[in-house]
């Protein structure tokens, strides 16, 4: 499969007044042409900040470190008006919330429209033409109307998936969908996550799927990444990461998840809550609230190894993992 | 499963509306929010209810705790009218009656210590508490729900979502309420921390005996805490049932094509699973369709749907569903949960 993104040694690191946070350390990753990969991962996980790092969106204060390669390009410290000719045409990325990515006093065809005139030199009516028409194959209906629609007369989900189409107008070979179906209703985001697996299909998109929800990777993910306190602490082919956790971390969020199948009468959750990216614990970050955690873990932290079948994970403990504490 | 049910709290024909400007020279319009809500909650059960962005599932919780009133219907405590009582009564009726919000941190006075937030209620309605008396509740209740005792002097704003969310809990159970509202409270938290909060409302409910409404747009969560569970669309219940009914087996269109689309924690199920897709968006609230409001999605619905209204009948075991053909619509199990 051909390779579309390569992510070496990223690293995301913020000022702050008197100290610095470092809030993605060591990210390696590889994407592959029409592959779904799922970044997985609580708040404060990095998972978001990796992301906005490639597409040149980090804050003031913030810097990136290391590679992100589209092919002989790297990302990572190029200047914004050299990043323009790519963001949008060859990686594009929506948010959770389109109402604060939408301009609230433009028509949705000025500014799908907008897209195709920069990236793709079109003429005015034939960007809207086109306009219309990805807006078609997004599913919204009555496409002319809504074209001539300010974004707050639409609904959250016709607003993603305006949002969507915009990203779509010049076929990105890389598509970063931050929490792109959180702040919708169930029976629309089950239509919007079966767009994402007609794009990926049909158009040979690459997805980046960053989420909280592990019933959202479940889906649509080959393969998934799962972060804690800035790392990646496993990776590997979605079924494996579900059916075969190796990292406590994981499993603790499999735990966690209510099922609607399977109705346990108390869910095992993790203990404790995320550790701040200011005071991250010795050793293993992940130790205070890990079931598994021994002398070593206290000390020294476990760095991320291959462990064969493409799967890699950062854990010292090799024991089985029988949860269920309280069960 | 009981022999006795004792009806906490039933609700009889409730109906809320509100009033929407149509624009600065038009007339106003009138949304309804709530129509024929019929129901009744048995002392220590917990009551799921579940529907999309709109349906009114927290205008209902309101209107059960009269901080919004019915425009009609009545709202039965023990077999009293709590939408008839006068304020000042409501108002002391409240210890039993209490309510959890979505957003922990909004829902707590920054200006006011993690002590003072929880003994408010006390306040008002024990104001024969002295101040050590108060202080001791507070320490008890804030053990119970999982606060050490040096937070009592602490402010909101040093505080985690889920922490916060552990006082909006002690503040609630403060007055020792017999029913609490729970509207999404586990909506804006980690899914770590939305475990530990679930276990800790399912222990205490244990413990104290509590009857809860959980309103929740996550059907796996409602499914994981409810007894029954009631789904709501545009306003109107469409289906009431236990939460296995609901699942294994349910009755109304949309409850089915809701569940099909929860999203699995399983990729092998996940991809067995046949979604029933449900097409376009909900309608407006201020222009429902005419007859069955759902037709307008139903892949089931017949011409005569778009004329008359279903009415909510009672089916086996006391269910509860709104749909002119569910007689004759089979819902094959594995379309809902892939199994």
């Amino acid at each position: 499969m051909k390779q579309v993104l390569s992510v070496q040694d990223m690293s995301v690191t913020f000022e702050l007044h008197e100290s610095e946070v470092h809030a993605v350390r060591e990210m390696n990753f590889n994407l592959s042409e029409g592959e779904t990969m799922a970044v997985v991962g609580e708040s404060g996980s990095g998972k978001s900040q990796a992301f906005l790092a490639i597409m040149g969106l980090l804050a003031k204060n913030g810097r990136a470190g290391g590679r992100a390669m589209m092919g002989d390009i790297n990302l990572i410290g190029m200047p914004a008006n050299e990043l323009d000719r790519h963001r949008g045409k060859d990686i594009a990325m929506i948010f959770q919330d389109p109402m604060t990515s939408l301009n609230p006093t433009l028509k949705v065809k000025t500014q799908l429209s907008e897209v195709l005139v920069k990236h793709r030199g079109f003429d005015k009516a034939q960007a809207v033409k086109t306009s219309i028409e990805m807006l078609e194959r997004v599913g919204i209906p009555e496409p002319v109307k809504r074209a001539n629609a300010y974004p707050h007369e639409l609904s959250g989900g016709m607003r993603q998936r305006v949002m969507i189409a915009m990203a779509l107008l010049c076929q990105p070979k890389i598509l970063i969908a931050d929490e792109p179906t959180t702040a919708l209703d169930v029976t629309v985001q089950a239509q919007m996550l079966d767009l994402f697996k007609t794009l990926t299909n049909d158009f040979g998109t690459s997805l980046v799927l960053i989420t909280h929800d592990l019933g959202v990777v479940a889906g649509v993910a080959d393969r998934m990444m799962v972060m804690y306190g800035g790392r990646a602490v496993e990776k590997g082919v979605t079924d494996d990461l579900f059916y075969d956790p190796r990292h406590p971390y994981t499993l603790g969020l499999l735990h966690s998840t209510p099922h609607i199948a399977k109705r346990a009468k108390r869910l095992d959750p993790i203990q404790g809550m995320p550790p701040s990216l200011e005071h991250l614990p010795k050793g293993c970050s992940f130790n205070p609230r890990c079931a598994f955690a021994f002398d070593r873990c206290l000390i020294e932290r476990p760095p991320l190894i291959d462990t064969g079948n493409g799967r890699e994970k950062a854990c010292f403990y090799e024991g089985p993992m029988a949860y269920g504490k309280v069960a | 499963m009981d022999q006795t049910p004792i009806n906490l709290l039933e609700i009889k024909g409730l109906k809320k509306t509100f009033s929407v400007s149509g624009g600065l020279f038009s007339k106003a319009l009138t949304l309804t929010a709530l129509e024929d809500i019929n129901f009744s909650i048995r002392k220590g059960e917990t009551l799921g209810i579940v529907g999309e962005s709109g349906c009114g599932k927290s205008t209902l919780g309101r209107c059960i705790l009269q901080l919004l009133s019915p425009d009609e219907g009545q709202v039965l405590w023990l077999g009293q009218d709590l939408t008839k009582l006068p304020a000042e009564e409501m108002r002391m009726r409240r210890q039993d009656l209490q309510i959890i919000f979505q957003d922990p941190l909004a829902s707590l006075n920054p200006r006011m210590t993690v002590g003072d937030i929880i003994a408010d209620p006390l306040r008002t309605l024990r104001p024969e508490l002295n101040k050590e008396e108060r202080r001791a509740r507070v320490l008890k209740t804030m053990a119970s729900v999982g606060l050490l005792p040096e937070m009592i002097n602490r402010y909101p704003h040093e505080f985690s979502g889920g922490q916060a969310q552990r006082i909006g809990i002690a503040r609630a159970l403060i007055t020792e309420p017999k029913l609490i509202v729970c509207d999404e409270p586990v909506s804006a938290l980690d899914v770590s921390i939305q475990a530990q909060i679930l276990n800790l409302l399912a222990e205490l409910k244990d413990e104290l005996g509590l009857t809860l409404i959980f309103i929740s747009h996550n059907l796996s969560v409602v499914r994981h805490v409810s007894d029954r569970i009631l789904v709501l669309y545009l306003g109107r219940i469409v289906e009431l049932a236990t939460g296995d009914e609901i699942y294994e087996e349910p009755r109304h269109p949309y409850t089915r094509a809701l569940l099909t689309a929860v999203p699995i924690p399983d990729p092998k199920l996940a991809r067995l699973r046949n979604i029933d897709a449900l097409r376009g968006e909900i309608p407006s609230p201020i222009n429902p369709p005419s007859g069955c409001t759902f037709r307008t999605r139903c892949r089931f619905a017949k011409p005569y749907c778009a004329e008359k209204r279903p009415p909510l009948e009672t089916i086996e075991n006391n269910r509860l569903v709104a749909c002119h053909r569910w007689r004759e619509i089979e819902v094959p199990q594995e379309a809902v949960l892939g199994a």
